[in-house]
């Protein structure tokens, strides 16, 4: 088992989409909302994701097909 | 001595012992390190900063770190030099560059690692490590070797050779990831929680962060305890723009800016504005990647995550954690943010180069061409005491200005150099120049 944080950024239509639900509800992954900004067009979703290592990149992998954005928590990692 | 007093969430303000963190457990906001500033105020002066080394350990009290034996390779202190013929080719008559480029691994990334190297070793660790496209990686390599502790770097694959070797030199472990961009950033993301090193930008990040302070203060020493009406600053992450902006503030609120009185710092040391700071923060990104910019054009809260394509690498910053915290800066300090048109990325170091002598990197030429677009725009006035920060040195990004290579080719005789020097000032004389 492990955890991992996320960002996942929603923008346009996607905002109205339960991807969260969806992605607890078909991937044996428990989700925890843990900050969050969603506004009418946009919004952020700071998750904590609680499952099998492999299991939730397989979650992740759908989320990103859905078009929401998935980024680690800290931002990108990679400076100039 | 350090003055620091541990580790507090930017958004729900939780306090954390002063360690190797950088995100809060609860809300996952950003770390970020909290000062006694009371006690400091006690012992800083103008006089005790000039008794200090040239370097940025000269402003020890304000870092977050124990200054007795810092990893230390003479960053900082660079020169603010007055730009008359930039100035003059621009209409502005108070115009400085910080330059920073000529920092011992040639970017300003030796100020925030000299400060998170430091700090490495005190919490005894035995790697020093980072995910860079060059500059980080070399400044990384650099300060470890210098700590005499290990370092990994992890560099993209498709690196460009002078970068490549310009970090290699100092005998880090090198790791070239095979990916695009976003896989690079999750495999190193995922090393970061699986082995116990310092990764600069991401488990010290809370202390890194707090060395671009320093170019604030030296800019504020170096005009003589006063602050420019404008600063252009090159934006990434976003980090630097807001540290530069808190440490004019620190300075103020302490009592070291000429006429101005101390105050307090009030409830959120992060956000404090003393009233006498004025300076208007401008924000500068490539097109190629400028999320913030796009995020403030457009009125946003939010900064929309972008993937980065553009020439200035070293900006290449498309998921901008500070991204919001520069937001507010802009928004407090009445600034602007500008996204450089790609073409002119390279025109701004030529027009740096060609007017002041320095040669900088993209990040250089973001920022230069931004300068040119708030005179033009009238956003800066011609008698404004303006300040233009230069990060890194253009020997990283040769390839950018290679056009620019362009010799007179002639046999070697007086006549055949007669005849070249002729037609070039011929062809010189068309476009407003000769020899």
């Amino acid at each position: 088992m492990g955890k991992q944080r996320v960002k996942l950024t929603f923008v346009g239509n996607l905002v109205k989409d339960p991807v969260i639900y969806q992605l607890g509800r078909d991937f044996k992954i428990v989700t925890n909302i843990r900050r969050a900004d969603v506004q009418e067009d946009m919004g952020w979703v700071m998750l904590e994701l609680d499952g099998e290592d492999a299991e939730i990149r397989r979650g992740l992998a759908w989320v990103r097909t859905t078009g929401v954005r998935v980024d680690l928590v800290s931002g990108d990692v990679i400076e100039g | 001595m350090d003055f620091t007093q541990g580790l507090k969430c930017r958004e729900c303000a939780r306090e954390y012992p002063g360690e190797a963190l950088n995100v809060c457990d609860y809300c996952f906001g950003p770390l970020e390190v909290i000062y006694d500033y009371s006690t400091i105020a006690e012992v800083i002066s103008r006089d005790r900063i000039a008794q200090g080394p040239l370097s940025i350990w000269r402003y020890k009290d304000l870092l977050p770190a124990d200054s007795t034996d810092p990893v230390d390779i003479n960053a900082g202190y660079t020169p603010l030099l007055k730009a008359r013929n930039l100035g003059k080719k621009l209409g502005l008559r108070n115009l400085y560059i910080k330059n920073d480029s000529v920092n011992p691994s040639f970017s300003f990334k030796d100020r925030v690692v000299s400060v998170a190297a430091t700090k490495a070793v005190e919490f005894g660790f035995d790697t020093l490590a980072c995910a860079s496209t060059g500059n980080l990686a070399c400044s990384v390599a650099a300060h470890a070797a210098r700590a005499g502790i290990r370092s990994v770097v992890f560099i993209p694959s498709d690196l460009e050779r002078g970068k490549v070797i310009g970090a290699a030199v100092y005998g880090p472990t090198m790791v070239s990831v095979e990916g695009n961009y976003d896989e690079v950033n999750r495999l190193c993301s995922e090393v970061a929680d699986n082995y116990h090193w310092a990764f600069v930008n991401i488990n010290m990040r809370p202390y890194y962060a707090e060395g671009s302070k320093t170019l604030g203060y030296e800019v504020a020493e170096q005009l003589g305890w006063r602050l420019p009406d404008h600063v252009v600053i090159p934006s990434a992450s976003g980090a630097m723009f807001t540290k530069i902006w808190k440490g004019f503030n620190e300075l103020a609120c302490l009592g070291l800016l000429e006429g101005v009185a101390s105050a307090s710092f009030g409830p959120d040391q992060n956000t404090v504005h003393h009233p006498a700071v004025v300076t208007r923060m401008h924000l500068t990104q490539a097109a190629g990647c400028s999320p913030i910019v796009t995020a403030w054009n457009s009125g946003q809260t939010h900064v929309l995550p972008v993937r980065p394509n553009t020439v200035a690498k070293s900006l290449a910053i498309g998921n901008p954690a500070d991204g919001i915290y520069a937001l507010r800066v802009l928004k407090v300090s009445e600034g602007t943010a500008y996204a450089v048109p790609e073409p002119d990325v390279a025109e701004g170091i030529k027009l740096l180069a060609e007017t002041e002598g320095i040669f900088t990197e993209t990040a250089g030429g973001v920022v230069i061409s931004g300068l040119k677009h708030l005179a033009e725009s009238g956003a800066i006035k011609p008698d404004d005491l303006a300040v233009a920060y230069i990060t890194g040195n253009g020997l990283k990004t040769l390839e950018v200005v290679s056009d620019t290579v362009n010799p007179l080719r002639i046999k070697p005789s007086m006549r055949a150099f007669e005849a070249a020097l002729k037609e070039h000032n011929q062809r010189a004389a068309g476009n407003g120049g000769s020899l």
